[in-house]
C-alpha cells in the first residue's frame, strides 16, 4: 500500500504540451479519480505515474522514493485498461494464477492465493471455465483478479468501465468500489464521466488542457468549484452561469443583476468588471414575489424532480424542482437563488473570486 | 405526419423471437420512445417500420395505409442509425442537402439553403458546414446524421439511439431541442434508447418492452408513478426501485410476494432502525445504502447530511407497490 506525490510533473510530445504542471498527493488507501474531457492529459498523467511514460519533467514518490525514471516493472503497480485483456487459450484460474506463476511461487500458496482472490470476486465457481464464453462483467472481474492477485502497491485503472452500457457499468462501479472498501488498496482511476468520479472517489483531480483545475473531496469541488471550468464539468446539469458586469467590494455581500441586488456569500476579494454569478440547478427557486425575473422555456420530468429551462435578462439557465410543482411554459416567474451557495466568477480569466463560503475549499485545494 | 400503427408484428430471426406479437399505436405528432435493454426488440421495431426488414407476422400501418409492399424510400420516413453514415466525399453542406436535391422532392435553391442553415443552427455545426465531413469529430458527424434527416419532412422520423456516441453537454443540449423541434413541428417520431433519461425528458409515450413484448405503454409520468409490474418500474428512476420481500416492513396484500419501494419513498426518521452501510455524496444528492433486516437497500437524502457509514437510521415505506410471484402488480 502506498502514497503516491506528484510534484510539477510536465509532459511533452514533440511541441504538444499533454501535461503542464501537476501537483498533488494520492494518500494512502484511498480511491482518487483523475477526471477530465478527452485530451486533456488524465491518461498520460496515469501512464508517467505508472512508468509507462517518462516525464519530461518534475517528480514522482511513490511511498517517499522518487521513481520517475524507474521502469513500470520496478514499480509494483497493477494496471488495469479499458479493454481488458485475457489469455483466451486459458481457463480463469490459470489466468488469474499467471503472474504468481511467473513470479516462481510456489503451487500451493498460488492455489491459496488464487482461491482468496476468487473468493473476493465472487468468481469461485467458474474457476475452471474458458474465459471465452464468459460474461463481459465476469471478464472483468477475471481482469480485475489477475492484477490484484499479486498484492501490488497500488491499482491504476485507466477508464476500466468505458466499454460497458450503463446498466451494467453502474453495477460495476459499486462493486469496483466495495471491493476497494474491503482491500484498502491505494487506487488510482481515469475517468470521463463525472458522476462516476462523484459515485467512486474519495477524491478527485479535475484536469483540462494538461492543467489541474481542482482538487479535493467529491462534494466540496461540487460545492465550490475553483474555476468555471469545474462549475461546468461536474453536476448533470452543471452549475448556471448569469453573466454581468459589475462590481463588489472586499466584505460585500450582494451583486446587482439586471437592476435586482441578489445576495451571496461573504467576499473576502473585491472585483470590478465582467462577473459570472454561478448557482446549481436545485438551489434555484420559484417564488413570485422574487424580483429577479426568468421565462419558462422548456421542461424536462425526471421523476421526482424535473429540470426547468428559462430565459433570464443574463442567459439561459436550468433550475431542479419538484416535478409535482407545475409550470407553465412561456410563463415569467420570480428566481430566489439560495445566496449560501453562490460562487462568484471573474468572467475573463474563469477563476473563482474567494468568499467566507468557499475560502476554505480553495485554500488547501 | 402520420400515425403510426402495429398490429400484433412478430418477427424472428432463426430460432430468436426479437418481436412476440406487438400491437402499438403511435399517435400523429407524438414523441414515443421505446425503452428496453440489448435485446428487447427496440431497434427490430423500429426497423420494421422503416422496412428494412419483413415482418414475420401482423400489420403495419402508416398514415392509415398499409405498407407491407411498400419499399423503404415508399413509406415516407426519415431514419437515423446509431453509426453515422455520411457521404465521405461531400461537404457537411452537401450532406445536408442531399436528401433535399433528389429528383422526387424537387426542392427550390432558396428553401434549400434556408433549411440547411436552419438545421445547422440547431444542432450546433453552422461553423462546419463546408469542412469535408470525413474533417469531423464523431458527436458532429452524429449531428450532420440527424441534419441529414431533419431537413426533410417525412411521415415519420425513426431514429435508433442518435444521441449515444454524444458527449453528456451535448447530450442534453439536443435533447432539448429534439423535443422541440418535434413539437414546433408536429412531427411522429419513434425513438429508440435505453437511456431512461432520454425516455423520461423527450417523450409523449414510453413503450416499455421485455423480450420482444411490449409491457406497458403511457406517459414517462405514468409509468414512473404507475408501473404495471417490476420490470417496468425498474425501468425509470435513479437509483433503481429498491424490490424486497413483500413482508418486510410489515403485512403485506394477499398475493404480494415483492414490495417495491422507489428511493424517495422511503421516508428517514421513523419507524424501525436500519444500518447505514456507506454514504455516496453525488453533489445535489446524497445517496445512502442502507441494510435493513439483512436486506440492501438504498435511499435518498439531503446533499449535505451528516449521516455516515455505521450509523443506524430509522426508516419508514411510503407509497409502496406490491408486486406477486411473476413481478406483475397487486397494489
Amino acid at each position: 500500500m502506498a502514497q503516491i506525490r506528484i510534484v510539477n510533473l510536465r509532459k511533452d510530445f514533440g511541441s504538444f504540451n499533454a501535461v503542464k504542471s501537476s501537483t498533488f498527493t494520492v494518500e494512502d488507501g484511498e480511491f482518487f479519480m483523475l477526471l477530465g474531457p478527452s485530451g486533456c492529459g488524465k491518461t498520460t498523467t496515469l501512464r508517467m505515474m505508472a512508468g509507462l511514460e517518462l516525464p519530461t519533467s518534475g517528480e514522482i514518490f511513490i511511498d517517499g522514493e522518487e521513481v520517475g525514471m524507474k521502469p513500470a516493472s520496478q514499480r509494483d503497480i497493477a494496471f488495469v485498461f479499458q479493454m481488458f485483456a485475457l489469455y483466451p487459450h486459458m481457463n480463469v484460474r490459470r489466468n488469474i494464477s499467471y503472474p504468481l506463476v511467473s513470479q516462481g511461487m510456489p503451487r500451493t500458496a498460488v492455489r491459496q492465493k488464487v482461491h482468496e482472490i476468487a473468493e473476493i470476486l465472487g468468481i469461485t465457481d467458474i474457476l475452471d471455465r474458458p474465459v471465452g464464453g464468459l460474461s463481459g462483467g465476469d471478464r472483468q472481474r477475471v481482469a480485475l483478479g489477475r492484477a490484484i492477485v499479486r498484492d501490488p502497491k497500488a491499482f491504476f485503472m485507466d477508464e476500466p468501465l468505458g466499454a460497458l452500457d450503463a446498466e451494467f457499468r453502474e453495477h460495476m462501479a459499486e462493486e469496483l468500489r466495495a471491493l476497494h472498501d474491503r482491500m484498502g488498496a491505494t487506487t488510482v482511476y481515469v475517468t470521463h464521466d463525472q458522476l462516476e468520479a462523484m459515485q467512486m472517489g474519495d477524491k478527485i483531480v479535475v484536469m483540462n488542457h494538461g492543467i489541474v483545475e481542482q482538487f479535493g473531496v467529491p462534494q466540496d469541488i461540487y460545492d465550490w468549484p475553483a474555476t468555471k471550468f469545474v462549475a461546468q464539468f461536474i453536476g448533470s446539469p452543471p452549475m448556471n452561469f448569469l453573466d454581468f458586469h459589475g462590481m463588489i467590494g472586499k466584505g460585500g455581500t450582494s451583486v446587482t443583476l439586471d437592476g435586482t441586488a441578489l445576495s451571496l456569500p461573504r467576499m473576502i476579494e473585491g472585483a470590478n468588471g465582467d462577473l459570472t454569478f454561478g448557482v446549481r440547478p436545485e438551489h434555484i427557486q420559484f417564488d413570485d414575489s422574487a424580483r429577479y425575473r426568468g421565462r419558462i422555456i422548456a421542461t424536462e420530468y425526471l421523476g421526482t424532480t424535473q429540470i426547468v429551462s428559462l430565459e433570464t435578462a443574463n442567459g439561459q439557465i436550468k433550475a431542479r424542482i419538484a416535478s409535482h410543482q407545475a409550470v407553465g411554459i412561456g410563463q415569467t416567474t420570480g428566481l430566489r437563488f439560495d445566496p449560501r451557495t453562490v460562487t462568484l466568477f471573474d468572467a475573463g480569466n474563469g477563476r473563482a473570486l474567494r468568499s467566507e463560503a468557499n475560502h476554505g475549499v480553495l485554500a488547501h485545494g | 405526419m402520420a400515425e403510426v400503427v402495429l398490429n400484433d408484428v412478430a418477427k424472428s430471426f432463426g430460432s430468436n423471437v426479437a418481436l412476440d406479437g406487438v400491437s402499438l399505436t403511435i399517435p400523429d405528432g407524438s414523441f414515443v420512445v421505446l425503452l428496453g435493454p440489448t435485446g428487447a426488440g427496440k431497434t427490430t421495431t423500429l426497423r420494421l417500420v422503416s422496412g428494412l426488414e419483413t415482418a414475420d407476422r401482423g400489420r403495419i400501418q402508416i398514415g392509415g395505409r398499409d405498407v407491407a409492399n411498400l419499399t423503404p424510400a415508399q413509406r415516407d420516413v426519415a431514419m437515423v442509425f446509431q453509426q453515422y453514415s455520411l457521404y465521405p466525399h461531400l461537404t457537411v453542406r452537401q450532406n445536408l442537402e442531399f436528401p433535399l436535391k433528389s429528383p422526387i422532392l424537387k426542392t427550390p435553391r432558396a428553401e434549400i439553403d434556408r433549411k440547411v442553415g436552419e438545421v445547422a443552427e440547431i444542432l450546433q455545426i453552422s461553423h462546419k458546414l463546408d469542412n469535408k465531413s470525413t474533417a469531423l469529430s464523431g458527436g458532429e458527424m452524429q449531428r450532420v446524421s440527424i441534419g441529414r434527416a431533419l431537413v426533410r419532412n417525412p411521415s415519420v422520423y425513426l431514429m435508433d439511439e442518435p444521441l449515444s456516441s454524444l458527449d453528456a453537454k451535448l447530450r442534453s443540449d439536443l435533447r432539448i431541442e429534439l423535443k422541440s423541434i418535434q413539437a414546433n413541428s408536429g412531427a411522429t417520431l419513434l425513438y429508440v434508447t435505453h437511456d431512461q433519461i432520454e425516455a423520461m425528458t423527450m417523450a409523449t409515450h414510453v413503450g416499455v418492452l421485455d423480450k420482444g413484448r411490449l409491457v406497458q405503454f403511457g406517459s414517462p409520468r405514468e409509468i414512473y408513478e404507475n408501473p404495471v409490474s417490476v420490470y417496468a418500474a425498474s425501468r425509470l428512476g435513479q437509483p433503481r426501485i429498491n424490490v424486497l420481500p413483500a413482508d418486510l416492513f410489515g403485512t403485506a396484500p394477499a398475493g404480494a410476494t415483492h414490495i417495491g419501494l422507489r428511493p424517495e419513498h422511503i421516508v428517514q426518521g421513523e419507524g424501525q432502525d436500519s444500518f447505514v452501510e456507506r454514504v455516496e455524496h453525488l453533489g445535489d444528492q446524497t445517496r445512502l445504502h442502507l441494510s435493513f433486516r439483512d436486506h440492501d437497500l438504498i435511499t435518498v437524502t439531503e446533499a449535505h447530511t451528516t449521516l455516515k457509514g455505521g450509523d443506524i437510521v430509522k426508516i419508514r415505506p411510503e407509497k409502496p407497490y406490491f408486486f406477486d410471484a411473476t413481478g406483475a402488480r397487486v397494489t
